[in-house]
């Protein structure tokens, strides 16, 4: 048996190489199958939404009958025609997928045409005609905060006495900042294929972060039960927290439509109506006041985050608790009030996206760190230094969690250094004394991002392996692909285990009947649950596996060593494929479920208090920008990140995520503009209108480096880290750094007026500004 | 009537398809190639990306990305197709794709066969590879997932030397004159006089230049049309002429083929060429096209309208010269009469003295639509300005002449004081309106701003913005 394997390599594609991801080939030659892509069924109709024009209305009839009279039309179904309960709320209740008395939004379905293909079903839709009788809609968070018009109660998070801080406080600032939202711009829209099985069974294919959501919203929606639904999804063109709970209202639908007409049924939303019909990120409206030391301290602050909700809770409890528990970023608030408001307008429903809430919350605590700078003339950097959370006190967050894993202060001070940011700090200040047109600004950014679902129930996953007896492995776990690489990372960790090379592992599709009541794969933890869920169910096979190998060699249990595609026992050994083949020969299962649930954590959803987060990922950016004080044009020209991600799991996948959440980030903040006309009309609903960044946006000069020998203090996955969302917010870096240059145009230290995102408008009035105040 | 091309090298007739059918919509639905994707329907993503392949007159092949998402399927008559499904060959991945491989240059694959055939054309055009050739050819596809860094060191690995293919081989299909299918006819002409005397027949057909704009009508309304008359096969449309005293370009001219022209002659048009949507639309898109549109923010007009353009119209009862800045009525609305078209637009040279500048504002660098655009012809003779000549678009319903502004510096000194109140006289020209591209502020500002951008500019005074961007 002794046949020159120990010479050979370790497996390849184990924990913490850099692997490739699984679908690359497939990618890049047009093979890899998305829903659209799937041969339907002969006879699949295509459905359309009719949707309201009017942002708030009372539906007062529906007149189906020349619609229905069209060729090739099947159905068209209003809120009455849903034979279960018409709601997907994923949080709350009420909030339907076709709207009943009143439509809430502009492009709130209110109907749904299903006919033999697109074309037909789009000029259908047309013709059903809808009685509205309009009604006054809120349109702006002002407006619902006013008229106290929330989705759900205002949460408070607070500690100490803020107001006799504040008062008693050498320094008082105060002031009012807005970030906009963000559309998530997958360049897959939202999609849904239903396919009606035997008696009540039904199939949807579903572009869906969250398959076990879509599975309980098309149960609820049909009023039947859970297990008669099945929903698959293999791949996703682009998520971004989008088609977490977005995706319920087509697949829904398309379930709804395929039951009523007895036939598969697609739904694919065209770009426009994915824009205006789905949820975006949501825009926030801020207010501030500081009490401050002369040592730059922050000893008192109040914080007030209105956000806009849009028509229904939907998501915004969550991304509300996540701004609010993501408002102190990096720095200690010994006597802290942060009151959110979850505004209720006649908008679309603001929903997930990347960060949750959290980049909007450090957003306003960097403004808040920038203007104290400003008030006393000191660096922004030093205002930061002072503030950041100490290790052993001073490091207890608003919401009660004891940070004990800060490597905040290390990881900005090595990126500085490396970056030679004081240097150039004063470069850049010579650069803008010597320009006229031009300036530049150059900003840090630090982020401590939390890693959990803040409600602990969701902290859990499953997974499903088989060994199968040539030594081929089939891996399923709840998690779904949406670009992010967290299959290959899965599969790594079951490769890892079996130390067999990785390309022996199948990775299959996320079904809800392989594996049941799966959190979404969001809040950057997909990896994080599921890959310790597969590591479970493959540890469990593997340990029945070394018995019998134990039995064959003879030898104790403890003597099994599984490596480099084989079985060992001291000497002797044999292939991992051939243990399989015995292990079944002897009759013990090469079948194992796997479960998950993060340790640690606690949440009291009311007090807003506890320990919501297993540990923090930490990240820092230096960006250096150019801004045209004639235009309004700016350019991102460096950008510098240093990224934690504990013991990376395939650095390859992390790299690219930072780089992606990084430009996206930066999207958010620069010229991605939401635009809403007075009546509630979104405008911007296409790429025609909707600036994501294009590959020039990107700086030319782009430097990332992930933290190394940095293993999470806790124990993770391999102590990997969690990296989906944390480095979206290193790219208010680039925002501030706008800022920095609007305000070196002033001699004496202002604070400029520049909401987010800074488009060339938006800069141009704030360096308007800054000009005219500086004059005064 | 039947339609033929090769796709993929693969010979096809198709004679039961109706011509509005998208080439997008045929691929992904007819021809079961699944992997060209849609993303928008507006020819602003790139996800539907395909290259068609033609002969220069040279007979070398040139290989163009385009956006099949807003061509019809009549367009295609006599075309060699290209689509990803097109690239492996034998097993073997073509450069572009091993490179993404390994730069890691997808994440969630949708976007990704889009920017395969973008970068395939990229390599195929025989152009140095820099960041900045690389940024223009990739303008038209949008990737959400990876920052795009991967994708840019993927063409520097594979674009740098074409490659002999079988496409760049077979020899072009003659195009027919038509296509008809249930009622709904498609016109290609190959002549003036033909198209003259369609354009009387058929007064309510739609004219098709290249469909950049027009094409939202059949991807996104899925508007039926009865009669299209397509400019592309008329031959005289086609014609760039060159004399020593002026530049005529007929109405069919892409983009794309006009660009050398203006990078020698009008350099500052050039750039604002290359910010014209994409790649993709700049090989389809034409001049013609952009002026019988007649929008009120179309790129070329200002600055045709800037260098004193001329238009020659035709009809079956001949033609007529108009100036380009006579044109335009109101919104969307030309001097055009029935029975006419646009055949060519003449542009003077420069004269010795003369300048020209461009400047174009907008949310995003590339592919983006103007919220102010600025085009100046200048001369200045010393030190006082001889002649100037000034248009904006974005800032009324139809592009337009600053006369109060010009008046402002017509005659004066050439200093930074003269701009300024240039800038002041944009009021008295100007009352533009909000939308959301910009405010009504913010065009009546940049506007304004733009008088001492182009005052620095001329005078080195600075470096500026478009360079930098550049």
């Amino acid at each position: 048996m002794m046949d020159g394997f120990e010479e050979r390599q370790a497996t390849i594609g184990g924990a913490h190489a850099k692997v490739k991801h699984d679908s690359a080939a497939r990618h890049v030659t047009g093979k890899a199958i998305f829903i659209d892509d799937i041969v339907a069924p002969p006879g699949t109709l295509e459905a359309v939404f009719v949707t309201s024009p009017h942002a708030h209305a009372k539906i007062n009839s529906i007149d189906k009958t020349k619609a229905l009279n069209i060729d090739g039309v099947h159905d068209v179904l209003i809120a009455e025609d849903i034979p279960g309960r018409n709601d997907i709320a994923p949080v709350f209740e009420d909030e339907p997928i076709l709207a009943e008395k009143f439509a809430q939004y502009v492009g709130h379905p209110v109907a749904l045409v299903a006919a033999d293909n697109y074309d037909v079903a789009f000029h259908a839709a047309k013709e059903v005609f809808v009685e509205y009788q309009v009604l006054e809609p809120i349109l702006s968070i002002a407006e619902a905060l006013k008229r106290k018009e929330f989705t759900y109660p205002p949460q408070i998070i607070g500690r100490g006495d803020p107001e006799s801080a504040i008062a008693a406080a050498r320094h008082k600032i105060s002031g009012e900042i807005a970030c906009g939202g963000q559309d998530h711009f997958y360049l897959e829209g939202q999609i849904a294929l239903a396919q009606p099985g035997e008696e009540t069974d039904i199939t949807v294919y579903s572009s869906t972060q969250h398959p076990t959501e879509v599975q309980h919203s098309v149960s609820k929606i049909l009023g039947i039960p859970i297990n008669d639904v099945t929903i698959e999804v293999r791949r996703m063109g682009g998520a971004f927290g989008g088609k977490e709970s977005q995706a319920s209202i087509i697949a829904a639908a398309a379930a709804l439509a395929a039951v009523k007409t007895k036939r598969p049924v697609k739904i694919r939303l065209r770009r426009d109506d994915d824009m205006v019909i789905t949820g975006k990120r949501h825009d926030f409206e801020f207010t501030y006041v500081a009490g401050v030391g002369d040592d730059g301290r922050i000893e008192g602050i109040e914080i007030v985050m209105a956000m806009r909700s849009g028509n229904v809770a939907d998501l915004s409890s969550g991304v509300l608790a996540r701004a609010l528990c993501h408002g102190d970023n990096c720095y200690y608030l010994p006597n802290v009030r942060l009151s959110g408001f979850p505004c209720k307008t006649n908008t679309v429903s603001n929903t997930a996206f990347r960060g949750f809430g959290a980049p909007q919350g450090m957003l306003l605590m960097e403004v808040v760190i920038e203007h104290i700078a400003r008030h006393l003339g000191q660096s922004v950097d030093a205002i930061r230094a002072a503030n950041y959370y100490g290790t052993s006190d001073r490091n207890i967050t608003p919401y009660e969690q004891v940070v004990k894993d800060s490597i905040v202060v290390e990881l900005t001070d090595r990126l500085a250094r490396e970056v030679e940011y004081e240097d150039r700090k004063l470069e850049v200040k010579n650069f803008n004394s010597r320009h006229q047109t031009l300036k530049k600004g150059i900003a840090l950014m630090p982020v401590k991002f939390g890693i959990s679902f803040n409600a602990p129930p969701l902290n859990q996953a499953g997974a499903l392996v088989h060994v199968y007896t040539d030594g081929s492995v089939h891996l399923n776990h709840g998690g779904t692909e949406m670009g992010q690489g967290l299959f290959i990372k899965v599969a790594q960790v079951v490769a890892t285990v079996f130390q067999i090379d990785v390309n022996n592992i199948k990775i299959s599709a996320t079904r809800t009947d392989k594996v049941p009541n799966t959190s979404a794969t969001a809040a950057s933890a997909g990896s994080d649950l599921n890959g310790m869920a597969a590591f479970n169910a493959a540890e469990t096979i593997k340990k029945r596996m070394a018995c019998i190998a134990a039995k064959h060699f003879d030898v104790p249990e403890s003597d099994v060593e599984f490596r480099q595609n084989r079985v060992f026992a001291g000497n002797v050994s044999m292939p991992f494929a051939e243990l399989a083949q015995i292990t079944w020969s002897n009759r013990v299962s090469l079948s194992a479920t796997g479960y998950y649930k993060t340790p640690e954590i606690h949440w009291d959803p009311i007090k807003l208090k506890g320990n919501p987060f297993y540990y923090f990922t930490y990240g820092a950016c230096i960006s250096e920008v150019i801004i045209d004080t004639l235009t309004g044009e700016s350019r991102v020209l460096r950008a510098d990140i240093l990224q934690d991600c504990g013991m990376s799991l395939n650095p390859t996948v992390d790299y690219g995520q930072i780089e992606g959440a990084f430009v996206q980030g930066m999207g958010w903040l620069t010229s991605e503009e939401l635009v809403w006309d007075k009546e509630g009309r979104l405008m911007t609903h296409g790429p025609s209108t909707y600036k994501i960044p294009g590959s020039r946006d990107v700086p030319p000069d782009f430097n990332i480096h992930i933290l190394e020998d940095a293993p999470n203090r806790f124990p993770t996955i391999f102590r990997s880290k969690a990296v989906g969302e944390p480095p979206l917010m290193l790219a208010i870096s680039v925002w501030l750094a706008i800022r920095d240059a609007v305000a070196s145009i002033s001699e004496s230290p202002l604070a400029p007026k520049l909401n987010a995102p800074a488009t060339p408008e938006a800069i141009l009035m704030a360096v308007n500004d800054i000009r005219q105040r500086a004059n005064q | 009537m039947t339609i033929q091309f090769y796709l993929n090298g693969e010979l096809r007739r198709e004679d039961a398809v109706s011509p509005t059918t998208t080439v997008l919509d045929y691929l992904r639905v007819s021809a079961g190639k699944t992997g060209t994707k849609e993303g928008c329907a507006e020819g602003d993503c790139g996800a539907c990306t395909i290259v068609v392949v033609r002969k220069n007159g040279d007979d070398e092949p040139l290989y163009e990305a385009v956006n099949s998402c807003l061509l019809i399927l009549p367009q295609l008559d006599g075309a060699n197709v290209v689509t990803v499904e097109g690239l492996a060959r034998d097993g073997h991945f073509d450069p572009v794709q091993t490179a993404m491989v390994e730069s890691d240059g997808t994440q969630c694959g949708f976007c990704t066969p889009g920017f395969i055939m973008a970068l395939f054309a990229l390599r195929q055009g025989n152009e140095k590879i820099t960041d900045g050739t690389i940024h223009d050819a990739l303008a038209g596809n949008l990737c959400r997932c990876t920052g795009y860094r991967p994708i840019v060191q993927a063409a520097h690995q594979a674009c740098q030397d074409a490659t002999k293919d079988l496409y760049g081989e077979l020899s072009p299909l003659i195009p027919g004159e038509g296509y008809e299918h249930n009622h709904q006819k498609f016109f290609a002409p190959q002549n003036l006089s033909q198209l003259a005397e369609m354009r009387t027949d058929y007064p309510k057909a739609m004219i098709l230049a290249g469909g950049t704009d027009l094409g939202l009508l059949f991807s996104k309304d899925r508007d039926p049309l009865e009669a299209i008359i397509y400019t592309s096969s008329v031959a005289e449309l086609g014609e760039i002429e060159e004399t020593k005293d002026y530049l005529e370009i007929g109405a069919a001219v892409t983009y794309t083929r006009i660009l050398p022209y203006f990078e020698r002659l009008y350099p500052s048009f050039a750039t604002l060429i290359t910010r014209i949507g994409s790649r993709q639309i700049r090989n389809v898109g034409t001049i013609g096209g952009n002026i019988g549109t007649a929008s009120p923010i179309g790129d070329t007009l200002p600055c045709l309208i800037a260098l004193d353009a001329m238009l020659t119209l035709y009809s079956k009862t001949g033609s007529r010269e108009l100036p380009l800045e006579d044109f335009f009525i109101e919104y969307r609305k030309t001097d055009l009469k029935p029975g006419e078209f646009i055949k060519s637009i003449r542009i003077p040279k420069l004269k010795n003295k003369q300048k020209f500048r461009a400047y174009k504002i907008s949310k995003r660098y590339d592919q983006d639509i103007s919220s102010v655009i600025g085009a100046y012809r200048i001369e200045i003779d010393g030190l006082r300005v001889k002649d100037i000549r000034i248009a904006f678009g974005g800032m009324a319903e139809i592009p337009k002449r600053a006369v109060a502004c010009e008046g402002a510096i017509l005659d004066k000194e050439w200093v930074e004081d003269t701009a300024l109140k240039a800038g002041l006289a944009v009021t008295t020209d100007f009352k533009p309106l909000s939308d959301h591209r910009a405010s009504k502020d913010y065009r009546l500002c940049v506007a304004a701003n733009l008088f001492i951008r182009l005052y620095r500019d001329l005078t080195d005074a600075e470096d500026l913005m478009e360079v930098v961007a550049a």
